[in-house]
């Protein structure tokens, strides 16, 4: 057994406001595997961005990482053994310039606003190894060159059209695809892609979904993605971890997730979603809405939206336990919640 | 057969970008009933958001016309022209942008019900603006009245957006993308608000949204219309439109469109375009505008000649040369 590529542990993250800490991210720990695509799916003010830009260690200067650790190990190419360790919550300087794109590359939210618009394709790209030192000298010319258009054909661009294009000369989905290649540009092992495909049509989605498997298969690399769109977590991750008031209420097998999924939150969020095959009766949503995350409610932070929640909810916060092998919830009902949430949906269905 | 509440006859819009002209919406005719839930579903730059914002009224027609009750919106006048204004209201994407932030809720609902005179004095509007609150499920309404937008949630302010609209009694809502921006755990409520407008109140509803599987909910027992480049490709029962597509066009959309349910989703067969890039509205393909990409593209008669819709099997009517009309 491998050791994984990136381990996250405790993690806690919080921003400061006028109106008090906000505590975006609680203790939240997770494995992204040698190889393996993650999903962290969950509403707006999840804290799932906070996550992304944590790990890259982007965040602004309100927040405050206030524990936990995030450990990354690099893969030696061939050897089943992990090479160095770094702790990243502790690079400073260069090191960390050397983590960020060489070791972990990120595919920011809202490519249309990603690229900087008075600078070429090709600009971008030389910036990027400059930046990062990556093929200095002389030879940085024609290598770079050569390793760029091999990335932008893979993710299906013409290089020749795309090279001395400017950002705005590219429609939405072929910027999102230039971000893809030029977050591969220094070989990352690990890839963290925020929302890559919200605000893109339906055919453009699935062209970068397919993109992305198909570089995956590839290049090798792990992918984290971050995400409110449960289609995408189904169609590309895993493993899928649910997350509500930052924290990973629940984390499993891409499949057992959807299928058997135990948490009270997640299997509302499945219910919601409408899907083509689906019955108008099957659909239901959450009643409330996602809660302030400077004031958090007491004990199970879903309790004031969920219909199992008893007393005990309302007093402890449950941890997240293994319920079966692989599959790990925080739920203090969750031996019966799909079952209750089954007779509550069936009395309150509207006719 | 009752008068059809409004009808676009051959509805053309174009607009002139940088000296060229483009074709948004493409001679468009659609008949929509009193109380009818009807989506329009489609890609970005399809054109949906220009026909629901011409139905509207907050745009001209280029040519064609379109009729509320029989007159044509362009020329009515008097007190038709008020009905019709008053009518057709419109709930916009963005409920961050379309809610005034520095009015209550109490103020944004009140100025149309006192400006129209639905209501006299301030106990009665307060009385009408806390029913209008609690058919929105914002519920309990003196929570609501004195906040101001920023400090409700997204779903919460669309749910005001759609107050606003009912304020002066509409007949028909506009809504566009009006639960795109909203999360996806209460999409379904907003939807179901919707669903209940008409069923308590006879007002219909057109959504306009590029997520099919949204469109088949909420048009359960209403109609679909799918628009690509500006012509409206095929339009029918929601259901038959999503389980029996006939035109080209919606079969790849919904081959491609990706399922929250891992084995449905890795198991779908997304069917192969000929080309992957929408064309540039300002070189809109001759003939019919999917050729350079349809699957079953067929010659010459896709590239010359422009498909008209005609009635095709369960019940939808496609715009293809290769769907066989149907003989009822």
């Amino acid at each position: 057994m491998t050791e994984p590529t990136l381990s996250v542990r405790d993690l806690s993250i919080v921003y400061q406001a006028r109106r008090g800490q906000v505590q975006a991210v609680r203790n939240l720990s997770f494995d992204v595997e040698r190889g393996e695509a993650v999903a962290l799916i969950g509403e707006s003010g999840s804290g799932k961005t906070t996550v992304g830009l944590g790990l890259m260690r982007l965040l602004p200067a309100t927040a405050n990482i206030v524990g936990g650790s995030i450990v990354y190990r690099r893969h030696v190419n061939g050897s089943s053994s992990a090479g160095r360790e770094t702790e990243v919550l502790k690079l400073q300087g260069n090191g960390l310039r050397q983590f960020r794109w060489r070791e972990c590359a990120m595919v920011f939210q809202s490519a249309l606003n990603a690229l900087n618009p008075v600078l070429r394709i090709s600009e971008h790209f030389a910036d990027t190894a400059k930046a990062h030192g990556y093929l200095s000298g002389y030879r940085q010319g024609t290598a770079l060159r050569e390793r760029s258009w091999r990335l932008l054909s893979m993710v299906r661009l013409d290089p020749e059209r795309v090279w001395h294009s400017f950002p705005h000369e590219l429609s939405g989905g072929m910027r999102q695809r230039v971000l893809i290649a030029l977050a591969l540009l220094l070989e990352p092992q690990l890839l963290i892609l925020d929302e890559p495909t919200t605000a893109l049509d339906i055919l453009t989605q699935r062209n970068i979904m397919e993109v992305l498997k198909e570089l995956r298969d590839k290049l090798g690399f792990s992918m984290l993605f971050i995400s409110h769109d449960l289609a995408l977590a189904a169609e590309l991750a895993d493993r899928v971890a649910t997350v509500y008031a930052g924290k990973i209420i629940e984390i499993g097998d891409v499949r057992t997730v959807f299928r058997r999924p135990y948490h009270p939150y997640t299997i509302g969020l499945i219910k919601a979603v409408p899907t083509l095959t689906s019955d108008k009766s099957s659909l239901v949503s959450v009643p409330g809405s996602p809660p302030d995350l400077i004031q958090l409610p007491t004990g199970c932070k879903f309790h004031p939206r969920c219909p199992l929640a008893d007393e005990r909810s309302q007093r402890e916060e449950p941890a997240l336990i293994e319920v079966e092998p692989g599959h790990h919830v925080a739920c203090w009902h969750w031996t019966h919640a799909r079952e209750a949430l089954k007779s509550y949906q069936a009395e309150t269905q509207i006719p | 057969m009752s008068e059809p509440l409004i009808t676009l006859e051959h509805v053309t819009r174009t607009f002139t970008v940088k000296g060229q002209t483009i074709k948004a919406v493409d001679d468009v005719n659609l008949t929509i009933p009193e109380g009818e839930m009807l989506c329009l579903v489609g890609e970005s730059g399809c054109g949906k958001t220009t026909t629901g914002k011409m139905i509207a009224g907050l745009l001209p027609t280029s040519t064609g016309r379109i009729l509320y009750r029989g007159k044509d919106i362009a020329t009515i006048a008097g007190n038709d022209r008020k009905a019709y204004r008053l009518g057709v209201q419109m709930v916009h994407q963005d409920p961050y942008a379309s809610l005034n932030p520095t009015q209550t809720i109490y103020d944004i609902l009140a100025a149309p019900l006192q400006h129209h005179r639905f209501t006299r004095g301030e106990s009665e509007t307060k009385r009408r603006i806390c029913q209008l609150l609690e058919i929105v499920d914002l519920t309990p309404p003196d929570d609501f009245l004195e906040k101001y937008p920023h400090q409700l949630s997204g779903g919460q302010r669309q749910r005001v957006s759609v107050a606003r609209a009912l304020t002066v009694l509409p007949t028909f809502i506009v809504a566009d993308e009006a639960v795109s921006m909203v999360d996806v755990s209460i999409r379904i409520s907003l939807l179901n608000m919707f669903a209940r407008l008409k069923d308590e109140m006879g007002v219909g509803v057109l959504l306009i949204t590029h997520d099919l599987a949204l469109a088949k909910y909420f048009a359960w027992e209403g109609r679909i219309g799918v628009m690509y480049l500006g012509r409206l490709v095929e339009i029918g029962p929601a259901r038959e439109v999503v389980e029996h597509p006939q035109h080209p066009y919606t079969q790849v959309l919904l081959s491609a469109i990706p399922e929250a349910d891992p084995e449905a989703t890795r198991a779908k067969q997304p069917i192969k375009l000929r080309s992957a890039d929408m064309p540039s509205l300002l070189r809109v393909p001759s003939g019919c505008t999917f050729h350079p990409r349809c699957p079953v593209f067929a010659g010459e008669v896709c590239e010359k000649i422009v498909p008209p819709l005609k009635k095709a099997d369960w019940g939808s009517e496609a715009a293809c040369h290769l769907v066989q009309a149907h003989e009822s």
